[in-house]
């Protein structure tokens, strides 16, 4: 089975290179879907299945703190790794996002071969047996 | 050490991490200065980041238009012959992540310090200014035969001092700071 994920991020330039370091990583993934902010975010999660969210952590309208925060009090989504991938690298943010539910966490700028290593131990865990 | 000695470092550091990381190249070292709000009028695309804390301010980079679309063709692997919303992004994005990486490095030195989204100008004839009139720690960076300049400008923040995590010894920018480094 191919694992569905989720990239959120402001940037289309950082998608773009998402979508592209996730294909390099030679994993099972299938649609790889993107949102600009965390609401658009939290729409996607209402109408498709997720496997795993990337997600940077400043951004406009709903960052991703706080989209974190919405996936983990929701029954339906708590199950969902979430990472977050952001120049945010202070103490505080970090601390911030594990307290709130985050599987994990990679610093920009990333290589494909970090991104990979991040998600090895989560993807086949979220995906069904 | 002093603030400006340290902020170079940061921005030395960052910057040529955030190009050999994310688009394989290697810059080099041109030029590193002290600049007063006063600059010529410019063309070209410059990108700023603003920050808040203990310390405030702001963090920009300028490139020419060729540079920009340089950098968003390296990034992307895409064409870009000509300045537009894509390369805005790139040149946006490497400002995040540049002036983003040069924060968290501050912090323990500065205490907490917030990052704005980025915004990115494009045009001809245009001139840039600190409303704080700040004196500006400018590191330029030769990639071929283009140049790049960091910029950042950075003030303690009067009524943030003495609050948790902020340095008590936080003083002005060229003055000796006691660093633990």
């Amino acid at each position: 089975m191919e694992a569905e994920i989720l990239v959120v991020d402001d940037s289309a330039a950082i998608r773009k290179i998402l979508q592209r370091v996730l294909r390099q990583t030679g994993m099972a993934i299938g649609t790889i879907m993107e949102a600009g902010d965390g609401e658009e975010a939290l729409a996607v999660l209402k109408t498709h299945k997720v496997h795993l969210v990337l997600t940077d952590i400043n951004m406009p309208k709903m960052d991703g703190l706080q989209f974190l925060g919405r996936v983990k009090e929701n029954a339906d989504w708590v199950a969902i790794p979430v990472v977050m991938i952001t120049t945010e690298g202070g103490e505080t943010k970090v601390a911030e996002a594990v307290r709130l539910g985050a599987a994990g966490y990679v610093r920009k700028p990333f290589t494909a071969d970090q991104i990979k290593e991040k998600l090895a131990g989560l993807l086949e865990p979220a995906l069904p047996l | 050490m002093n603030v400006k000695d340290l902020i170079i470092n940061c921005i030395q550091q960052s910057t040529l991490q955030v190009f050999s990381t994310m688009l394989g190249e290697e810059l080099l070292l041109a030029s590193v200065s002290t600049e007063g709000d006063t600059q010529d009028v410019r063309d070209g695309v410059v990108s700023f980041v603003g920050l808040a804390g203990s310390w405030a301010g702001t963090g920009s980079i300028t490139c020419s238009p060729v540079l920009a679309c340089k950098i968003c063709a390296q990034m992307l692997m895409t064409e870009a012959s000509s300045v537009n919303e894509e390369v805005l992004d790139a040149v946006a994005e490497i400002t995040n992540m540049i002036i983003g990486n040069v924060k968290t490095d501050l912090e323990p030195h500065l205490g907490i310090l917030g990052l704005s989204v980025p915004t990115v100008v494009y045009g001809h004839n245009f001139k840039a200014r600190n409303a704080g009139h700040a004196e500006w720690v400018v590191v330029r960076f030769a990639w071929g035969d283009g140049l790049l300049t960091v910029k950042l400008s950075l003030t303690p923040d009067g009524a943030k001092a003495g609050e948790k995590g902020v340095h008590s010894a936080a003083t002005l920018l060229g003055q000796p700071y006691a660093l633990d480094v």
